[in-house]
């Protein structure tokens, strides 16, 4: 498997070259990183390139890391993630483009490569509010008609902005702001590396 | 000269054909479709944002709800992701039974898939004989996590308990006398798994009488056979995967090709198409329930013979056993951080893909390190397909839309999350 996982790092070095930022291995995964500007000819290289030969795209996200703790630094709040896979040679790689603009995200469209694509970003314009350059259709996709904000942002609460309900005055159906308090049964923390380690502990007493 | 206009026809969200809460735009010339386009987001929970909010063992139950017709390979993917990023070991033994649980579940989906399928193209009684074979199905699922769907058995580490040594049992009530409930309980007089080997046995003759129903039959084949091409290339453009792609096709299964679970130890074979039409994925799947019901035979074989543990030993992710926990102090602290806290994730990014009976369900998580998942994204096979809906049923006449539709095998928990 590792020896696979070299040749695909080598031939995306050999192919893409400085177009590359980063380049990780991790759990059995390559991930590279490109910058928004190289986006749309890199995906294309790794598209076209026999060797490479990812011919398909398996999944597109958007991550928004404005609450992000870890030790990873994003150089942006929001990202797109992208999942390609490649039956020939059978293997993956996840390609993470960060926008530019934290206000206003915009990220080349990859669906003219890849038609799947299509949906999924659309899915990441409706729950992100990430604009994909040059595609034809951005309509919001999983969201109520007329809809306004994008939920998966990390500023947007769980129990949201608005709720509806029947009102038998007016004899129809009305929005009105949420009546429902937001809760944390349980609260997110983060522990040190060694928590709960035994040995750790005898070390340090 | 009459001014002639393209017919705009909303086809569901409550339509019995649109599977579930499908909404259509089909614009038509006549009765063919010039365009179709599907509104999708009325089953829409945000679950992937929901969470975001619950611990990592929480979510389990979430999964159940995605594609509610075959819940344990959804739990499968997230168990794999989290495992994976906690680098847990999972026993053997668990190996095995999710791999024969998988497996059911395939069935069970296939059956589902073709009963409604045969139903939306006109063929009434396939249903009744599917729903007779998936209420075993469903009762294996009971036996062994107490719910005929939403199980939630598989769990990070393993799975909850393993199989049970007896079979419930039906009971004489006003409605069956003791006869009827004496012959309905002859099959269920051993365990789980002896209950399984015989549904293996009957398994292939009901298959038989599926293939006798619907594979010769003149008016199926008029409605499936060239309905929906799609070519290799285009299958994998449009992100294809599952029996999808292998109907027109691409060999290409992950159980093979990227092996998890006990799949490499499993003999079976691939099914793939030839045109690529809807003939075809109705071929490829239903020769996929035969291999199922293969693989399914020799987990039985090997878990008869090779007892052990089916959760992993690492109490910071799997929770000690409960006799443990009354009497060892270290597994009551280990209890209770789990329930109260949950899972510690380190930091990292994991892309987790499975073979489900739908094609590629990937869970793609990021942790931040806490004891909650920073993004988790669900992959869902169907979102894929249903977004070539436009490219499949261009051209095609109005009632071939049902076809498709039947032929993609949506489920909205999927499509919406």
């Amino acid at each position: 498997m590792s020896a696979k996982l070299e040749k695909l790092k080598q031939a995306l070095e050999q192919h893409l070259g400085a177009q590359v930022k980063k380049l990780t291995q991790a759990l059995g995964e390559v991930s590279i990183e490109v910058a928004a500007a190289d986006y749309g000819a890199a995906l294309r290289v790794l598209r076209d390139t026999a060797e490479l030969g990812f011919d398909e795209l398996i999944d597109l996200c958007g991550v928004d890391y404005s609450d992000y703790a870890g030790e990873y630094r994003a150089e942006h709040r929001f990202a797109v993630v992208t999942h390609l896979l490649s039956i020939p040679n059978n293997w993956r790689l996840r390609v993470r483009v960060f926008a530019e603009n934290d206000e206003f995200p915009v990220v080349a469209s990859v669906t003219p490569l890849w038609n799947s694509a299509n949906w999924y970003e659309r899915e990441a314009f409706d729950l992100f509010g990430i604009l994909f350059d040059g595609h034809e259709d951005l309509r919001r996709i999983l969201t109520d008609y007329g809809f306004v904000g994008h939920p998966f942002r990390k500023d947007f609460p769980v129990s949201g902005h608005v709720e509806m309900r029947y009102d038998p005055d007016a004899g129809r159906v009305i929005y009105q702001p949420v009546s429902i308090a937001a809760r944390e049964n349980i609260p997110r923390v983060r522990r040190e590396a060694s928590y709960g380690d035994v040995q750790e502990g005898a070390k340090r007493a | 000269m009459p001014d002639i206009r393209n017919f705009t026809l909303n086809f569901g969200p409550q339509h019995p054909a649109a599977h579930g809460v499908l909404r259509m735009i089909l614009e038509l010339d006549g009765e063919q479709v010039e365009r179709a386009d599907p509104h999708i987001g009325l089953l829409h929970r945000g679950t992937e944002k929901l969470v975001e909010s619950r611990s990592w063992l929480q979510s389990v139950p979430y999964m159940d709800r995605l594609d509610y017709v075959s819940m344990m390979c959804n739990e499968h993917a997230y168990c794999l992701a989290v495992e994976k990023l906690a680098g847990v070991e999972v026993p053997e033994r668990a190996l095995y039974i999710r791999t024969l649980f998988d497996e059911v579940t395939r069935i069970l989906n296939h059956l589902l898939w073709v009963g409604c399928h045969a139903l939306d193209v006109g063929a009434m009684t396939m249903a009744l004989y599917t729903f007779r074979e998936r209420e075993d199905l469903m009762d294996a699922y009971e036996a062994v996590s107490g719910a005929r769907m939403h199980a939630a058995y598989y769990r990070p580490g393993g799975v909850y308990r393993d199989l049970p040594d007896q079979m419930p049992q039906y009971e004489v009530s006003r409605w069956k006398n003791a006869k009827t409930v004496k012959a309905m309980n002859e099959n269920r007089q051993g365990s789980l798994l002896d209950f399984l080997e015989d549904f293996t046995r009957r398994f292939p003759t009901y298959h038989a009488e599926y293939h006798t129903l619907l594979t010769d039959n003149r008016i199926w084949k008029q409605r499936l056979v060239n309905i929906g091409v799609v070519s290799p290339e285009r299958a994998k453009q449009l992100g294809f995967t599952g029996a999808m792609l292998r109907g027109s096709g691409v060999e290409w299964d992950l159980r093979k090709k990227q092996p998890y679970a006990a799949y490499d130890k499993v003999d079976f074979d691939i099914p793939v198409g030839v045109n690529g039409d809807s003939y075809d994925r109705y071929l490829v799947r239903m020769e996929e329930m035969l291999q199922s019901n293969r693989v399914i035979r020799q987990c039985i074989d090997w878990l008869r013979v090779n007892p052990g543990p089916v959760m992993s030993d690492n109490h910071k992710v799997a929770p000690p056993p409960k006799a443990e926990v009354k009497s060892n102090m270290e597994a009551l602290i280990h209890h209770f951080k789990l329930c109260s806290e949950g899972i510690h994730v380190p930091e990292g990014e994991t892309y987790a893909g499975i073979e489900h009976p739908k094609g590629e369900f990937g869970i793609y998580a990021i942790s931040d390190g806490a004891n909650k998942p920073y993004r988790l994204k669900i992959r869902a096979p169907g979102f894929a397909h249903l977004a070539a809906m436009d490219e499949m049923a261009r051209g095609h006449m109005l009632a071939d839309v049902v076809t498709i539709i039947g032929s993609q095998d949506i489920v909205f928990g999927e499509i919406d999350r």
